[in-house]
């Protein structure tokens, strides 16, 4: 299903400080204008996943310590970030942090950091147009602004510099249900709107599952499963320990239980 | 009366170089968390380097301003690639003793080349910019300082409210790794920093240089000023520092005025002391902000 592959993670270790190691040999495909979504729970290098292929790595003091990253054709592993921004590559960190003391419009601009050529108003617009709620508070200091406000200013903050690869790390982290709903259904639009391709993090797997066309599940600095979205969300296993639901509304009993890891350690 | 309009011109002039000066000092601090020693150096060297220039080399007095400008331009640029680049991701303490052994270095070489003596700059300020109002007169060197203080200022401000580099460089002192992510060159960005607090440093050398003559001494002293000025204003508000500028300019030449010269010296190290007792954080100093 995956055609043309936009971002390819060949079997990559990242240490931290020269001893932690968090990613032990991780390898998946991103398939051009597709919404991947990365399942894991905490800890299992979601995070450090993204922040090698997007370059944050260096300020955590993190390093690829082998395998390849390669973006379109081209390795991108250990770059600094401000190459690879300028190839298309845009991460939305986790928590959102705003630029407290700068107004909305002014975070958005900052946007545009990664793009040759001035940012005009289209730019603007366009991010207002998915993120009707930024308009009105184009004046006021992001720091007073609420957590889903946040949340779109650093999406759309994204989104001015025109990326083509998308990374979101848990853009539903501490926000209301129905929100995180809206949030969704926007990025599906600007995935199918704008051709942005788009890699979710998140721990809210149900959401994450409906939204995305392809999944990977990630344990322990593993990948333990990939599939396509569908596949998944009918997987017995994803089911009932990511998805919370019980085949068959019956009690598990702890064998089952020692099954599943057994069956993790092996794959 | 006279007398107080005097003194509150004269402050206020003083206050606009102080307020510039510290502007520096606020921009380094704002952008990388680096506490500036060698603050007093920079303005040292700064007019240094117009001495040079207008009394050895005789360069006309424009072109003096603007190599002296851009020499400065530079030589932040340098200090930062050779000192401070190297020093990324070590301990903050170990960079702030960096600026104070640079603080050595420069002093000490200032000294070894142009020894404690007093110079002076040819006089270069027509006579009809100072200003005689009644009984008031301000000499040329205050006026030239009150307009090129302000014009430094409205620039700037400029500069950190509508330019882009300006907008990166606010973004960065508030979340770097934000501002990493989105492509922000983060290592340019401290490079500018230093490189624009060594030519507002400059300027303020300058023009205390028409004021006072130039000294070693003397302009590196000057340049201890602005912590007074800073911790008044709040070490991480560009708006704090002009504030605090213009406050610690009025209040020592009019203690210097009506008290005596020689607290007017002293008067802001006091002030110093009683705004980290009342309020740490200076007038403007970052107070987090909280959603509500």
């Amino acid at each position: 299903m995956k055609k043309d592959i936009l971002l390819q993670i060949n079997n990559i270790s990242v240490v931290y400080s020269d001893v932690i190691q968090i990613l032990k040999g991780v390898s998946l495909a991103i398939g051009e204008k597709q919404i991947v979504s990365l399942l894991g729970s905490n800890g299992a290098g979601k995070t450090t996943t993204l922040r090698a292929i997007s370059g944050l790595l260096k300020p955590e003091n993190g390093a690829v310590t082998e395998g390849t990253i390669e973006y379109e054709g081209r390795s991108i592993q250990n770059a600094p970030p401000e190459t690879i921004t300028r190839l298309g590559i845009i991460q939305v960190l986790e928590g959102r942090p705003p630029f407290e003391h700068l107004t909305v419009e002014e975070n958005l601009r900052v946007g545009t950091a990664a793009r040759s050529g001035r940012f005009s108003k289209q730019d603007l617009d366009l991010v207002y147009h998915y993120f009707p709620p930024l308009l009105a508070r184009k004046r006021s200091l992001a720091g007073y602004c609420s957590g889903g406000e946040l949340q779109m200013l650093a999406i759309g903050r994204a989104l001015m510099a025109k990326p083509r690869l998308l990374l979101l790390d848990e853009p539903s982290l501490g926000l209301a249900p129905l929100l995180v709903k809206e949030i969704f259904e926007i990025v599906g639009r600007i995935n199918k709107e704008q051709g942005t391709t788009i890699v979710v993090v998140e721990q809210n797997a149900s959401m994450a599952l409906q939204l995305a066309h392809y999944g990977y599940v990630m344990e322990n600095g593993k990948i333990v499963m990939e599939g396509a979205a569908s596949e998944l969300r009918e997987n017995p296993d994803v089911k009932e320990f990511y998805l919370g639901i019980a085949s068959s509304g019956t009690l598990k009993t702890y064998k089952d239980v020692k099954a599943y890891k057994r069956r993790k350690r092996w794959l | 009366m006279e007398f107080f309009v005097q003194l509150l011109v004269n402050g206020l002039s003083i206050g606009f170089l102080y307020a510039l000066s510290a502007l520096g000092f606020v921009m380094i601090f704002k952008s990388s968390s680096v506490l500036n020693f060698a603050h007093g150096e920079l303005l040292a060297i700064g007019a240094f380097f117009f001495l040079i220039l207008a009394a050895s080399a005789k360069v006309p007095i424009v072109l003096c301003f603007a190599l002296t400008l851009l020499g400065c331009f530079a030589l932040g640029f340098i200090i930062e690639r050779l000192f401070l680049r190297p020093l990324i991701g070590e301990a903050l303490i170990q960079v702030i003793m960096l600026t104070v052994g640079l603080a050595a270095m420069f002093k000490g070489l200032m000294l070894f080349i142009f020894g404690g003596n007093f110079f002076k700059y040819p006089s270069f300020l027509p006579a009809a910019l100072s200003v005689t109002w009644g009984m008031i007169n301000v000499p040329s060197a205050y006026v030239a300082s009150f307009i090129i203080g302000l014009f430094f200022l409205g620039l700037f401000g400029f500069f950190f409210k509508y330019s882009s580099q300006g907008i990166y460089m606010r973004a960065v002192a508030d979340h770097q790794t934000a501002a990493l992510s989105l492509g922000v060159h983060v290592r340019r960005v401290f490079a500018l920093s230093w490189a624009i607090a060594a030519v507002v440093c400059a300027v303020s050398g300058i023009v205390l240089g028409i004021m006072h003559g130039v000294n070693v001494h003397e302009l590196s002293s000057i340049g201890l000023k602005v912590f007074p000025v800073v911790i008044l204003g709040g070490l991480d508000s560009i708006g704090g520092a002009i504030v605090g500028g213009i406050i610690i300019g009025l209040l020592e030449t009019f203690t210097g005025g009506y008290i005596s010269g020689s607290l007017g010296e002293v008067i802001p190290y006091i002030i110093l002391v009683f705004i980290l007792l009342i309020k740490p954080y200076g007038l403007f100093g970052s107070v987090e902000i909280e959603r509500v």
